[in-house]
């Protein structure tokens, strides 16, 4: 049945969701017009929408284990609207630390990307959000093809820089931080056996070669015998 | 509450001052929450009276003194300081206090007084930032100087800015300015200072050693691993801080370079 509403009212959940998202910037925008943030606003503002982009980056990787789980298939359709988000939040993300942070040094900018990791990472991860909103357009996915999924699993690396990232960055209070990698490790764990299977068939054409040794007794007890009495 | 100036410094730095709303709204005073806006929210009801320091230690003469007292000893003059942050952004301020090295005279060192420790507040009940289990710093905090730092006679003990006692949330009653230094070492609402024969723990050199050293020394050579310190954003009126280079000893090394002589100060940050 809530499957039957999902289908029914798309359109009205897609605006909802739209709507849910815009809304904390919004608020954050009127909360600098308005002085709300302090002397110096940047740290806040960097913060907000670095950790904004990354709970949507994590929402965004809970909806397909979701609806799979709970058989709610109309749910695939927000993958791409979330997506998007990710990348607008990233973006403004980016633009504050390029614009209020280093002031528009793009020399610093440069420096500051090579010597740190911490941002060398932020920009890695980004660099994969904009390749894959660029191509979540339809025409561009037909005319992919069967690339297109390949390209658009470099978002589990994005999952993995993007906390990382947060992680190098925070001076204390590193509580939180932590929070964030474990929930990405979670959510790459739901996906053990997709991540696995180029990992595996890899090492299977590796071993094909070689004839197989079968195991024997003697061989299995030759393992075991770091512990021998 | 206002204060009235005793002492006149004649003041060559040119720079803006740092508007009074913004020194007083962005601060990093975690005994109040790690968020730069947390003091001034968490510090409505921190009330600074009665509040006594005690000094003690390598000294003749041990004294536990109230703010009374210190406003009785000392005159109140004006330094306009700037402040560099290491996490690289910067104010100019208009303090008002005393040189430590007033202080420190009357309690007589030994001569076995070779540093001096200072620690701030340790009041869960009052500093709500004390508990919370998102601040991973140890509490009370802890800082320290050199015999011969707490002497110069740029180092103040601050007890107000912009004409008015401190506010709670920069430090009050009474704060340590270091202006050659990075802010942490201005430690804030002091309550004990200890003069010592070995260097004493630091709050954030016991934290993090690799990042924070004892000396501290604003120093755009040598970069924080995570800031460049080439550069600094000074706050001003306008919303956009203003990006410009840091300067050696944040602009003090006339003044305060011979105290290093000699020393390797990429060694010793």
């Amino acid at each position: 049945m809530v499957r039957a509403i999902l289908q029914r009212h798309m359109s009205v959940i897609k605006a909802l969701v739209h709507l849910a998202i815009a809304a904390p910037l919004a608020h954050l925008a009127w909360q600098t017009w308005q002085g709300q943030l302090g002397g110096d606003p940047v740290q806040y503002l960097t913060h907000f929408t670095g950790k904004g982009a990354l709970n949507l980056l994590f929402i965004t990787l809970l909806v397909s284990p979701f609806a799979k789980r709970f058989k709610l298939a109309p749910l695939f359709q927000l993958r791409r609207l979330l997506g998007l988000w990710v990348m607008a939040y990233a973006s403004v993300h980016l633009a504050i630390f390029i614009y209020l942070d280093l002031g528009n040094d793009w020399a610093l900018l440069f420096n500051e990307t090579l010597s740190r990791p911490y941002i060398l990472f932020g920009m890695l991860a980004f660099a994969v959000l904009l390749a894959l909103s660029i191509t979540s357009h339809n025409g561009i996915r037909k005319r992919l093809g069967r690339q297109w999924q390949k390209l658009h699993n470099w978002v589990y690396l994005a999952a993995v820089l993007a906390p990382v990232h947060y992680y190098w960055s925070v001076k204390a209070g590193l509580a939180e931080a932590i929070i964030y990698l474990v929930v990405a490790g979670w959510l790459l764990f739901l996906r053990r056996q997709k991540l696995w299977a180029p990992v595996k068939k890899c090492w299977h054409a590796c071993q094909a070669p070689k004839a197989s040794k079968p195991v024997t007794r003697q061989s299995a007890l030759n393992h075991g015998n770091i512990h021998k009495t | 509450k206002p204060l009235t100036i005793s002492k006149k410094v004649p003041n060559n730095l040119t720079e803006k001052l740092t508007p009074e709303s913004k020194v007083t709204s962005h601060n990093n005073f975690y005994e109040f929450g790690t968020n730069k806006t947390d003091p001034i929210e968490n510090s409505k009801l921190f009330n600074p009276e009665p509040w006594t320091i005690e000094i003690d230690g390598e000294v003749k003469q041990k004294v536990t003194l109230d703010m009374d007292a210190i406003f009785k000893q000392h005159a109140i003059e004006e330094r306009i300081y700037r402040l560099r942050c290491v996490e690289a952004w910067s104010m100019v301020i208009p303090w008002l206090g005393f040189p430590l090295a007033a202080l420190l005279k009357q309690v007589k060192p030994t001569s076995k007084a070779k540093y001096v420790a200072f620690q701030t507040l340790y009041d869960p009940e009052r500093m709500p930032g004390q508990n919370s289990r998102f601040s991973s710093i140890p509490f009370p905090y802890v800082e320290g100087l050199t015999m011969a730092e707490a002497m110069h006679p740029l180092t103040l003990m601050s007890v107000g800015l912009y004409g008015k006692t401190l506010p709670a949330q920069n430090g009050a009653p009474l704060r340590l300015v270091v202006p050659w230094k990075y802010g942490f070492k201005s430690i804030k609402s002091i309550v004990k200072i200890t003069l010592t024969e070995q260097q004493p723990p630091t709050t954030w050199q016991a934290l993090a050693p690799n990042e924070y050293g004892f000396y501290a020394n604003v120093n755009p050579e040598v970069d924080h691993p995570r800031w460049s310190q080439g550069s600094e954003r000074r706050i001003n009126d306008g919303f956009r801080a203003e990006r410009i280079p840091t300067l050696m000893f944040n602009g003090y090394q006339d003044e305060v370079a011979s105290l290093y002589k000699g020393l390797d100060l990429r060694k010793f940050y």
